[in-house]
């Protein structure tokens, strides 16, 4: 029988980080470029946003709208070179944690900001058992010694509901199925109990049984011990469904920032308003479903303008000439990055494109 | 055994004949164990599935991972040698052809695969890859004419046939399934089997391959086996839909009696959790959060395979398999292997 969490000597938990006004996080006109044989690729372009405790933010968009690189800025996992930060700041606790040593950075990643990845095989270890890769926050992190280690490990085992965690402590990632992995990596996210949990695409690799598991295991987890949620993911449904506000990226900038509700019932952005008109919908049998033309850019050759312009059915050539239009307040609480935003969210927008 | 149920369901569109008959296809992958690499056991893929396809429309098979969906696209392509079974093309048994009749018999079946990434070959052009089907079928595009018809075809697909020459490498992910899906058209098939056809694009991507599949259905009169697991997007494409479990299918009916009136338990949670773009429906659905995981396909349980994880299981359903037959579904009767079938809205 595994003894209580507080009988285990864990270690103290660092006091030093302390929001205000529940303030965690605050992510302030972030630059990241990967200077690539290929030419440089600005995979971020002025990203600004901010987390608040209990918050669920997800930050949506396709492959290569910088949202997985955002997430790794602030975990400071970018793979420098090719990848480089060239501006902005990262404000944790009001810290501006992109200047810290990498030593401070350590004592940050996992006891205060954790990460969960999309593919849990290739995300936890093969040659260890997955108890001692849990165990390993304590060790490391807290100093605990290895069987007080290894009985936090089942207790945080079971609390992500991994049927005779005792029995299995001491099993390989492989002899796992892909939901009780994915359980695993959130067992390691959470052990610190961190007060930032940012989930990077965490069912995607999941059938939707086994999703709606994880996340509402996520949504629990999350509900107790008050922690900020970044959800990373492409996916319009997960997002409806457990998302406070949403952050709508392109090509490396944020294009929309709103509520769930509000960006849902009627996008600001012609981008968020193709994206929810080109997804077919479980319960309503359509006819044509209205695609965006045309692709994401080459984030080495972002088209000047507004970089959603060649693809946008209201392009004018304010968008074509004008440098990126910058977020702007366009309704209570919410912010757009696009020249006719007041129109697009009026249904007034003139259509320019041909067909 | 599978003719008569689909004839007594209330058609919702006018049906045409049938293309593509298969009966009872069973598919088993032997386990080998030890130093002599003796079979211990088998992996039963697919376990008995049976359905027909018609002329011009879109069939989906859906189903979680593991459920042996790829596995009846790959042996209805006869890519695989059944473990038993039958396939009646046209009134021609597949699996008894051999050779140039094979060969002629694949003109009219085709296939589209899921990884634009891999299933295209990196050295070749794209002129080559779209016109080889012609290198072994002379007789349908002659040599003189195969550059016209793969500029035709790439048109088609709404690729640039100046792009003729390119590499796969040079292509997005979404051109890249529009050259499969030009290669699979090559031939004038008249069914085309889509096995997670759209599963590796992005959504805005997604939508233009999804809606070109239905133009070139609508111009051709293709028929289309669509094997996905995006419940969404399965219901947009199809006019029957088929739900497989652990290798046999436990439900098969249109689209509307699927997805409005589903009266299998797996079905029925499979349906409640997929997520719905629609913040306002958050607390009005019902989730059926099924426990644990699919069973192991080499040791699959008795009776009911969907038992272990099912809420309504009794006594009956470990002793005796429910069979796929016509149930009450509340306005009409459609195909159910459950005992206890029920009409239940998930919406």
């Amino acid at each position: 029988m595994a003894r209580a969490v507080e009988e285990l000597e864990l270690g103290p938990r660092s006091e030093q980080w302390q929001p205000t006004d529940g303030r965690l996080l605050d992510v302030d006109d972030l630059f990241v470029e990967f200077r690539t044989r290929d030419g440089v690729a600005r995979a971020i372009n002025g990203v600004s946003f901010s987390l608040d405790e209990g918050d669920t933010l997800a930050i949506l968009g396709e492959s290569g709208s910088g949202k997985s690189v955002t997430a790794q800025a602030i975990m400071g996992i970018i793979d420098s070179p090719p990848g480089f930060i060239t501006g902005g700041e990262i404000r944790y606790c009001g810290t501006d944690i992109l200047t810290l040593s990498e030593e401070k950075r350590r004592a940050i990643r996992g006891p205060e900001i954790s990460m969960i990845f999309q593919d849990a095989l290739s995300a936890l270890n093969p040659v260890f058992p997955v108890g001692w890769q849990i165990a390993e926050m304590f060790r490391i992190h807290r100093g605990t010694n290895k069987s007080d280690a290894l009985d936090a490990a089942v207790t945080l085992m079971d609390r992500v509901s991994i049927p005779g965690a005792r029995q299995r402590v001491k099993s390989f990632p492989h002899q796992f199925s892909g939901g009780m992995r994915q359980r695993i990596m959130i067992a390691v996210a959470i052990a610190l109990d961190p007060a930032v949990l940012i989930a990077d695409e965490p069912t995607t690799a999941l059938d939707v049984t086994v999703q709606a598991q994880i996340m509402g295991l996520l949504k629990e987890l999350q509900e107790e011990r008050k922690m900020g949620l970044i959800l990373i993911t492409h996916d319009l449904g997960v997002v409806a469904d457990v998302a406070d506000r949403i952050a709508l990226m392109y090509a490396g900038r944020i294009v929309e920032r709103a509520g769930v509700f509000d960006l849902y019932r009627r996008p600001a952005h012609p981008y968020g308003e193709g994206l929810l008109e080109s997804i077919p919908r479980l319960d309503q049998k359509g006819e044509e479903l209205s695609a965006i033309k045309g692709l994401p850019p080459n984030l080495t050759r972002i088209p000047p303008g507004c970089p959603f312009n060649p693809r946008c059915r209201y392009a004018q050539d304010v968008c074509r000439v004008d440098p990126p239009p910058p977020l702007r307040e366009v309704a209570p609480d919410r912010v757009a990055a696009c020249h006719f935003a007041e129109d697009v969210l009026a249904g007034e927008a003139v259509r320019t494109d041909v067909r | 055994m599978s003719a008569e149920p689909i004839a007594n369901q209330t058609p919702t569109k006018a049906r045409g004949e049938v293309v593509l008959e298969v009966e009872d296809l069973v598919k088993h992958y032997p386990i080998k164990a030890g130093v002599f690499r003796r079979t211990v056991g088998h992996v039963k893929a697919l376990d008995g599935v049976s359905f027909q396809l018609y002329k011009g429309e879109t069939l989906g098979i859906v189903g979680e991972s593991g459920c042996g969906k790829s596995t009846l696209g790959r042996t209805l392509m006869r890519l695989e040698e059944p473990t038993a079974g039958k396939v009646t093309f046209d009134g021609i048994d597949m699996y008894a052809q051999k050779g140039g009749a094979m060969r002629r018999l694949r003109r009219d079946i085709q296939i589209v695969f899921q990884d634009p990434y891999t299933s295209l070959n990196p050295r070749m052009t794209v002129g080559d890859i779209i016109g080889e089907p012609f290198d072994i079928h002379p007789d349908v595009v002659g040599k003189s004419g195969r550059k016209v018809r793969v500029r035709e075809l790439l048109d088609l697909v709404g690729l640039n046939p100046e792009h003729i020459n390119r590499y796969p490498h040079q292509f997005s992910g979404g051109q890249r399934q529009r050259i499969g899906i030009a290669r699979g058209l090559a031939l004038n098939p008249k069914v085309i089997i889509c096995d997670e056809p759209v599963s590796a694009l992005d959504v805005s991507v997604q939508a233009q391959v999804v809606n070109l599949l239905g133009e070139l259905q609508r111009e051709f009169g293709l028929a289309y086996v669509f094997i996905a697991h995006d419940l969404s997007v399965v219901r947009h494409i199809s006019d029957r839909v088929g739900v497989m479990y652990l290798g046999k299918l436990v439900e098969l009916g249109d689209e509307a009696q699927i997805y409005a009136r589903p009266t299998h338990p797996y079905t029925q949670a499979l349906l409640s959790a997929v997520p719905v773009p629609d913040p306002t429906l958050r607390e009005a659905r019902e989730q059926i959060v099924l426990t644990g995981d699919v069973p192991s396909p080499a040791n699959p349980p008795s009776g009911c395979r969907f038992r272990t994880r099912c809420w309504k299981a009794q006594e009956i359903c470990s002793v005796e398999e429910p069979p796929l037959i016509p149930r009450p579904d509340g306005t009409s009767e459609h195909d159910s292997a459950c005992h206890f079938a029920e009409p239940k809205a998930v919406f």
